[in-house]
């Protein structure tokens, strides 16, 4: 499954542990939110970044504490159809001020990848490799945005607002 | 009308190139059917039981004649002459081919009409009162507010993706026509004691499997805030919302199952903590969109124009006019309702042929205007008095001057099983029976208002709970039986139907109205008590008794 982080495809450097696998020495590792939870101070302490998979269904609050500590947190779309992600993904960017990695992982297809950077990610398991291949076309598909999210792109209202002045000056 | 600028439609052409890759993927098998079934509905496209039907949008219910030209050459040029118009402000149409359907698409975008989010688990086609800016006693305009909450939901990044499908409708009149109540969020605009707009915010109401009437959440919010606060709400429903169980997914049921205080307070302690950001909403802001709809610059014109006085003669022009001309804020005009409901033909429908004749009407007769409203008939919102009984011998030639708004043989209907894939029962052939029964006008007049809502399955497309009389066909051991229930409504005043005994087969629902409609007639205390004053005055035993002591 390609990864897709900085807008091109690259490398994971991340391992995925699983609840029970043995903790490496060293190396970055993407750690189960119920172990983070539970070992956070062991995890933070080894050399190597940590980052969090943290499911949909459990509050991103508990989270928190943590923010300034990790270095990745992977929210999870079991099915591209379930939602819920994208809306701890602006808290955790727009609320938290989080500034880590923010990876999208689970059923991810190019036809997400636009409202998924608008409401922050900027890290992506792509399921298909074409999908990720057209991750930077896909990602420019649109230049008109209706909605302000914390990723900074000028919304149409505010278009039309500085459209207004302008005007007003010239006239 | 309002003007889509450059900024809209460039939106408009770049989600038409998107939804043109995803078809071209989905034929050459990169998509699966799966993954493309949630693509395409989140643009409209349903696969339905002979074909692809493809359902546009019509935000609050206002089109321009060009538009409806567009729709015309859709409904000509994909599909087979006809289109139909649904109970949300949507047109569909039922034989769409999937590979045409981004021309189609591409023909609609150049009169800025689109199909983003018909159908899908996202925010839907915002809608309103199809009177709107010319209702006498209309409070203001609410198609600005319409217009800034359909841009604001339009492609949103956090909320495509939610447990189900959720629907705003707002009015702002005291007469609800946007059936606010039955909406996820209904918003209602008021003033508050300093004369500054907002909305009394309700939620939680819908039809479906388990049908709820919508609780007001909060009494007022500012104007300024209505973004935000819609925010909040669906930012609590897209997280805490049930995906478990897709018919118990809805808004209403999470606000049931938690209550309405307990949802109220998850939803405040949301919107404290976006209320003062980048949502507020300036007055400025209105201002610009309030420019963009432009208004008609009306006649100064005599309440009582001769044209009128002498086509008072006409009996025919004169039941067409008492039927379907109501008031207008400006004096010497007229709002003029166009039932597309002809006694024998399905409901809501109407050709490429009428569409085209009614665009050149409108331009001749209602400043290039046309409305759509939720009972599936059209409106021309700005006649003037004397052109009404020109515009009347037009639209008679048309075929769309039967004088049967709001009476009995204007039924709200879905497709049912004659196109839908989801259908248990037929409801077209019903209300097509029931139109034929109620022919005679003198008839229909001496019922009065009366609405027949009919669904062909539990999902309620046709309303069936808030129907005066509501007819559910559904399925019982492979026999289509129809469940009868009197008493809703879906106005200022909503509420749920209630059965009236068991349900009766096909061939025996129009007796049974015939029935119901009989024991109306009996029970009415003056001609003037309307059918569903005296359900709620006298119940249902009275109207269960004479339907069914003979069955």
């Amino acid at each position: 499954m390609p990864l897709v982080n900085g807008g091109k495809i690259a490398d994971d450097r991340f391992v995925k542990l699983a609840v029970d696998t043995p903790l490496p020495e060293s190396g970055d590792i993407l750690v189960p939110a119920e172990r983070f939870i539970a070992e956070a101070d062991a995890l933070l302490k080894r050399a190597g970044r940590v980052g969090v998979i943290w499911p949909n269904n459990r509050d991103i609050d508990e989270l928190v504490p943590y923010l300034g500590k990790i270095a990745a947190v992977a929210l999870v779309f079991p099915t591209f159809r379930d939602g819920r992600a994208y809306s701890q993904a602006r808290l955790l960017r727009e609320r938290y001020n989080y500034r880590g990695e923010l990876r999208a992982t689970g059923q991810i297809l190019r036809d997400q990848f636009v409202f998924m950077l608008r409401a922050g990610f900027d890290s992506f398991e792509v399921k298909k490799q074409a999908d990720a291949e057209a991750f930077m076309q896909t990602a420019k598909r649109y230049s008109v945005f209706y909605q302000p999210t914390g990723d900074g792109r000028i919304t149409a209202l505010h278009r039309r607002m500085q459209l207004r002045h302008s005007e007003g000056v010239g006239t | 009308m309002y003007a889509y600028d450059e900024i809209d439609r460039t939106l408009v052409n770049e989600r038409v190139s998107e939804f043109r890759d995803q078809v071209k993927r989905r034929l050459s098998g990169e998509l699966t059917e799966d993954e493309f079934k949630i693509l395409r509905l989140q643009n409209g496209v349903y696969l339905q039981l002979h074909a692809y039907m493809f359902r546009v949008a019509i935000p609050y219910g206002t089109l321009a004649t060009d538009q409806l030209r567009a729709l015309a050459h859709v409904a000509r040029k994909y599909d087979r002459g006809y289109g139909h118009f649904t109970t949300r402000q949507n047109i569909q149409f039922n034989w769409i081919k999937l590979a045409e359907l981004p021309d189609a698409l591409e023909d609609l975008a150049k009169v800025g009409i689109h199909a983003m989010q018909t159908s899908g688990n996202n925010m839907r086609n915002v809608t309103s009162d199809q009177w709107a800016g010319v209702a006498p006693g209309e409070i203001e305009d609410p198609r600005i507010w319409s217009e800034l909450i359909r841009q604001h939901t339009t492609l949103h990044p956090e909320f495509s993706f939610l447990p189900r499908k959720f629907k705003i409708a707002i009015t702002a009149s005291d007469h609800d026509r946007a059936a606010i109540k039955i909406h996820d969020i209904g918003l209602k605009l008021i003033k508050n004691e300093k004369g500054e707009t907002g909305f009394e915010v309700l939620v939680g109401g819908g039809l479906g499997r388990t049908p709820f009437i919508g609780k007001t959440i909060k009494h007022f919010v500012h104007g300024r805030d209505i973004l935000s606060y819609i925010e909040a709400i669906l930012r609590v429903y897209n997280q805490y919302g049930r995906r478990d169980n897709i018919y118990k997914a809805r808004i209403k049921i999470l606000v049931h199952e938690l209550g309405i205080e307990k949802f109220s307070r998850e939803v405040e302690e949301e919107w404290q903590h976006i209320r003062n950001a980048s949502l507020q909403i300036d007055d400025e802001v209105i201002e610009d969109i309030r420019s963009r709809f432009t208004y008609p610059a009306y006649e100064k014109l005599p309440h009582m124009p001769d044209e009128l006085r002498q086509a008072a003669a006409d009996a025919d022009f004169e039941a067409w006019r008492k039927n379907s001309v109501a008031p207008h804020k400006v004096q010497g005009y007229s709002i003029v309702t166009i039932s597309l409901k002809p006694i024998g033909k399905p409901p809501g429908d109407a050709t490429a042929e009428q569409m085209d004749a009614l665009a050149d009407l409108a331009d001749k007769y209602s400043f290039g205007e046309i409305r759509v409203g939720h009972e599936q008939n059209l409106a021309l919102p700005h006649v003037a008095k004397r052109d009404l009984p020109a515009l009347w011998k037009a639209l008679d030639k048309l075929g769309l001057a039967t004088p049967n708004v709001n009476l009995i043989t204007d039924i709200i209907a879905c497709p049912g099983l004659d196109y839908c894939s989801l259908a248990n029962a037929r409801s077209i052939p019903i209300a097509q029976e029931l139109t034929r029964r109620f022919a005679n006008h003198e008839l229909a007049n001496l019922i009065g208002r009366l609405h027949i809502n009919i669904s062909g399955c539990i999902n309620a497309c046709g309303h069936h709970h808030v129907g005066h009389i509501g007819i559910l066909g559904v399925e019982k051991n492979g026999e289509e039986v129809y469940q009868i229930t009197i008493g809703g409504r879906a106005d200022e005043g909503a509420a749920l139907g209630n059965l009236i005994g068991p349900g009766v087969k096909f061939d025996e629902v129009a007796d049974v109205i015939e029935d119901v409609v009989e024991a109306y007639l009996a029970l009415r205390e003056r001609p003037e008590e309307l059918f569903i004053d005296t359900v709620k005055r006298l119940g249902v035993e009275p109207f269960k008794e004479r339907v069914y002591a003979t069955r």
